[in-house]
C-alpha cells in the first residue's frame, strides 16, 4: 500500500510569505525595506501600503517565529560596472507555515 | 515659448535636490481657479499629441494645458530642468477609482534608460486635495540612478523612507525618468485625478537654472544626502553616481566636495625616478 502526502486542503496548512531588504549582507542588519504575501487569504498586503517596518532587524523575524529560507548571494560586481546601482543586494525570504 | 524670468528659474541647491531625490515638489503652485476647472477637463480628456512635439505647439487646442505649463514656476522649473522649448514624449490623465482595489506595482515609466549626461522629466499635476487614503503617488526618493527596467522592481511593496503624496490640489511633481513609482491603492470615497506629461530634452541640460548660487556648500549638502531605505554599501555608490550626474549638469567634471569619485580615479602617471641608484645611467654622481 503506498502512502499519499495530505494535501494542504487536508492540512489546512498555509504558508506566508516575508521578504526583508536589509542594509547590509548581515542578518542582524536594518531593514531597509519589506514586502509580505500572506497564503491563508485572510490578508491582502500591497505596494505602499506602510511606512513602517514589521521588524527593526532580520534577526527580529528569527526571534518572532519567522524561518529563513534563502538569503541573497554575494556576487562581485560585473567588471566594468563596479559602481553601478541596481536591485537591493540584501533579500531575505521568511515563511511561516500556519 | 518665452524665456522664463530668472527669478522662476531653480536655483543650484534645488537642482541639487533633483539630482539627489530624482524629485522637486511644488504645493499648491496652481490656482484655485485652474485647480476647480481641471476634474471636468481631465475628465473630456485631453488631445492627443504625436511624441516629439514641440512643447510650444503641444497643446494649442488645450488651453488648460499651456496654461499649466506657462505658470511662471512651473515654466521655469521645466526651463531649468530640461531646457528651452523640450518635446512632449507622451501625456495621460491617470484616475484611481474610489475603492479601487488594486495598487500598481512599484516601476520605472517606458524601459531602462542609463543615460548619465542627459534625463527626462515626467510633470504630474494634481488638482485636488490628497489624502493618505486617496492613494497618492508612491516614489521612493533617491531612486532615479538605480539601473533596473520597468516593473522588474515590483516585488518591492514597500522601502523605509519612501513618500506616499499628500499635498495640496494644485501641487505639480517633477520626477526624473528613473525615479521608481506607482499609483496606490484609493481607499477613499473620491476618484483621484492626476495629469502626466513627459518632457524631452532638445538641448544639453547644461547649466539651465540660476547658477548663481552654484558653490554654495548646501548644493554640496544636498548631493551628499543619504536616504534610509539605502544599503550601507550601495549607499556610497549613490553619492558617486550623483557627483557624476552634477558634473554633467554643471560643467564643472572636478566638482566632488567629499571625494567620492576623485579617490577612485586617481592613476597618477608621474614617474619618479632615482637616477643614482640605477647602474645602468651613465651619469655619474659627483661625492660632494
Amino acid at each position: 500500500m503506498t502512502a499519499t502526502a495530505e494535501t494542504p486542503l487536508q492540512t489546512g496548512l498555509r504558508q506566508q510569505v516575508l521578504v526583508l531588504y536589509l542594509a547590509s549582507s548581515a542578518l542582524d542588519a536594518r531593514v531597509v525595506g519589506w514586502s509580505t504575501y500572506d497564503g491563508t487569504g485572510e490578508t491582502h498586503p500591497t505596494t505602499g501600503d506602510s511606512d513602517v517596518p514589521p521588524y527593526e532587524t532580520g534577526l527580529d523575524a528569527l526571534k518572532d517565529g519567522w524561518r529563513l529560507f534563502q538569503a541573497s548571494q554575494l556576487n562581485p560586481p560585473y567588471p566594468g560596472h563596479e559602481y553601478d546601482v541596481s536591485f537591493l543586494k540584501h533579500e531575505f525570504f521568511f515563511e511561516k507555515i500556519v | 515659448m518665452p524665456h522664463p524670468h530668472r527669478k522662476h528659474l531653480l536655483t543650484s541647491v534645488q537642482m541639487a535636490h533633483f539630482v539627489a531625490t530624482g524629485a522637486l515638489r511644488m504645493d499648491a503652485v496652481v490656482p484655485d481657479d485652474m485647480n476647480q476647472q481641471a476634474i471636468e477637463v481631465l475628465k473630456a480628456g485631453i488631445p492627443g499629441v504625436p511624441y516629439g512635439t514641440p512643447l510650444s505647439e503641444a497643446f494649442v487646442d488645450s488651453e488648460f494645458v499651456e496654461r499649466l505649463v506657462q505658470l511662471p514656476e512651473v515654466a521655469g522649473a521645466i526651463h531649468s530642468l530640461v531646457g528651452p522649448e523640450p518635446t512632449v514624449d507622451h501625456h495621460a490623465v491617470h484616475i484611481r477609482k474610489a475603492h479601487e482595489g488594486e495598487a500598481q506595482n512599484l516601476h520605472g515609466d517606458a524601459i531602462i534608460d542609463v543615460r548619465t549626461d542627459a534625463f527626462d522629466v515626467q510633470l504630474m499635476y494634481y488638482p485636488q486635495d490628497v489624502t493618505l487614503e486617496m492613494g497618492g503617488t508612491l516614489s521612493v526618493p533617491g531612486s532615479h540612478l538605480r539601473r533596473t527596467n520597468e516593473s522588474d522592481t515590483g516585488r518591492y511593496q514597500n522601502l523605509r523612507g519612501q513618500t506616499r503624496l499628500v499635498c495640496p490640489a494644485g501641487t505639480v511633481q517633477l520626477l526624473h525618468h528613473g525615479i521608481w513609482h506607482g499609483g496606490r491603492k484609493n481607499d477613499s470615497d473620491l476618484d483621484r485625478y492626476m495629469f502626466k506629461i513627459r518632457f524631452n530634452p532638445t538641448v544639453r541640460q547644461v547649466r539651465l537654472w540660476n547658477t548663481d548660487d552654484l558653490y554654495d556648500d548646501a548644493v554640496a549638502a544636498e548631493l551628499e544626502q543619504n536616504f534610509p531605505w539605502y544599503e550601507n554599501a550601495t549607499g556610497r555608490l549613490e553619492k558617486y553616481n550623483r557627483i557624476m550626474l552634477w558634473r554633467a549638469i554643471s560643467g564643472d567634471d572636478t566638482y566632488d566636495p567629499n571625494y567620492w569619485v576623485t579617490r577612485v580615479s586617481n592613476r597618477p602617471q608621474r614617474v619618479v625616478t632615482d637616477r643614482a641608484n640605477n647602474p645602468h645611467t651613465k651619469v655619474k654622481r659627483e661625492m660632494v
